[in-house]
């Protein structure tokens, strides 16, 4: 796979290969990754690149993917608008 | 993990990483960062990332002024490769009761004996540098050109990575366990990770500080107060500056992301460790957030979160030696601004620890100004 190429993170525009650089470098959790790198903080919140990038990081620790430490699932679920909320709607 | 250690830092925030970088660039060697999670997973990666220097305590304005500088240099002088986005927006302090405008009077009066360049400006004058402001009561404004706004993850990270590269070893997820001491010095660190032998620490835990000094039987005047924060869609740059309203409990910037990062202070807010995020947050924001700025009704938000302030009784930072534990010091207290005023306190601890000149006086930030009733109450916090 192209890892130049291959995005894993689409709200943000992260590569694959950007996500591998800095597991190699020693970011160990999902977390970690996602404050030096913003992948995850789009409005999707990471519905797609939180498990690509759980794979790579049990990839590299030869870990199950379950044994990756998830991000916390934070509210709003989906993009909500303020005049939304500021009505009590 | 290593045995020994000349220094053990408990916390990696903003305070542990700076402080084990001005400790390692004067020299000092074997340091160990010891963090329960990963580098600013606490307050430091929580916090609205706003550096202002308008105080109306004469303390915190020097220690904002002073890191102001330092935020200016810091990509050269951590030789980071990546930026820690500082961008000097300016913060604008809206003003809309008599008493908050009076307040602000006097707050610049101490910025401007400082050197701080703080302008006091019309209504008019604040629409020409937010334009989708609300005039409505509005009484006047406060502006400094060069408050501003820097990436808290990027400033972990461009401390961590000087500190590294000077030989400071960093343990993540670790948790100190206990605090070993004999004839009332400190001789080592427990941590889940195995024990440290060393004669100095420096508790930098923010709202866990408490705890800390709970293990050599002190009890540190503290308490945790949740704080929340949202941030929406990236959007065109279309906000300068910081807006902050005291009466309406309300910062709100835009980043160089372009998305917006907002909160609101709570007054009901009970002091406790919880840091889940509320519904009623998202209301009360959305309002005081529409009613000051009201194009802002078209932002979508994307995420909201929370974090704990570390409150001292008078909102001020408290870095001093731990009674009853000598080799043992707490940097803590910081009550919401800890995050901006970070790279001058950690000169100001080392210094002191060194027994150094320090380039101010940091009595006014001990202990004993509790049972002294010698406090400093900071009346800008939001």
């Amino acid at each position: 796979m192209q890892s130049k190429e291959t995005i894993v993170c689409r709200c943000e525009d992260i590569t694959l290969d950007e996500i591998k650089t800095l597991i190699e470098q020693g970011y160990r959790t999902i977390d970690e990754i996602k404050r030096v790198i913003r992948a995850g903080m789009g409005p999707c919140q990471g519905r797609t690149c939180r498990m690509l990038i759980a794979q790579e990081l049990a990839k590299y620790y030869k870990v199950p993917v379950g044994e990756v430490l998830m991000p916390t699932f934070r509210p709003t679920v989906k993009p909500v608008k303020l005049g939304t909320f500021a009505r009590g709607e | 993990m290593q045995k020994n250690a000349n220094v053990v830092i408990i916390g990696g925030g903003i305070i542990g990483c700076s402080v084990a970088y001005e400790l390692a660039i004067r020299g000092v060697k074997d340091i160990v960062v010891i963090e329960k999670n990963y580098l600013s997973s606490g307050a430091t990666g929580r916090c609205g990332a706003g550096v202002r220097q308008q105080w109306g305590t004469e303390t915190n304005a020097i220690l904002a002024r002073d890191s102001v500088k330092r935020f200016e240099g810091m990509n050269e002088e951590l030789e980071y490769d990546k930026d820690i986005e500082f961008k000097q927006g300016g913060y604008l302090m809206v003003s809309y009761t008599p008493e908050e405008w009076n307040q602000y009077k006097k707050n610049v009066a101490v910025q401007h004996s400082l050197g701080i360049p703080t302008k006091m400006i019309t209504p008019q004058e604040a629409l020409e540098i937010v334009p989708h402001l609300n005039l409505n009561g509005l009484i006047g404004a406060t502006f400094c050109q060069s408050d501003g706004h820097a990436n808290p993850f990027h400033v972990v990270d461009a401390y961590y990575k000087a500190a590294k590269r000077l030989g400071v070893k960093f343990e993540t997820y670790t948790t100190v366990t206990g605090i070993t001491l004999e004839k009332g010095k400190v001789t080592s660190v427990q941590t889940t990770r195995g024990d440290i032998n060393t004669s100095l620490v420096i508790n930098a835990c923010g709202y866990a500080a408490g705890t800390i000094c709970k293990m050599v039987d002190f009890d540190l005047p503290l308490y945790p107060q949740r704080h929340q924060a949202l941030v929406t869609e990236p959007v065109e740059p279309c906000q300068g500056p910081m807006v902050i309203s005291l009466h309406y409990r309300l910062y709100c910037q835009q980043t160089p992301h372009g998305s917006f990062i907002m909160g609101v202070g709570d007054p009901n807010e009970p002091k406790d460790f919880n840091i889940n995020s509320s519904w009623e947050f998202l209301e009360d924001v959305a309002r005081q957030a529409t009613t000051v700025l009201p194009l802002l009704k078209n932002l979508r938000v994307v995420r909201q979160w929370s974090g704990l302030y570390d409150m001292s009784p008078d909102a001020n930072p408290i870095l001093d030696k731990v009674p009853g534990a000598e080799g043992m010091w707490v940097a803590a207290g910081f009550s919401g601004h800890g995050f901006m005023v970070a790279p001058q306190t950690a000169v100001l601890l080392v210094q002191k620890i060194l027994e150094q000149e320090c380039f101010m006086p940091i009595e006014r930030f001990s202990l004993n100004r509790f049972s002294g009733g010698n406090l400093v109450l900071e009346s800008a916090v939001v």
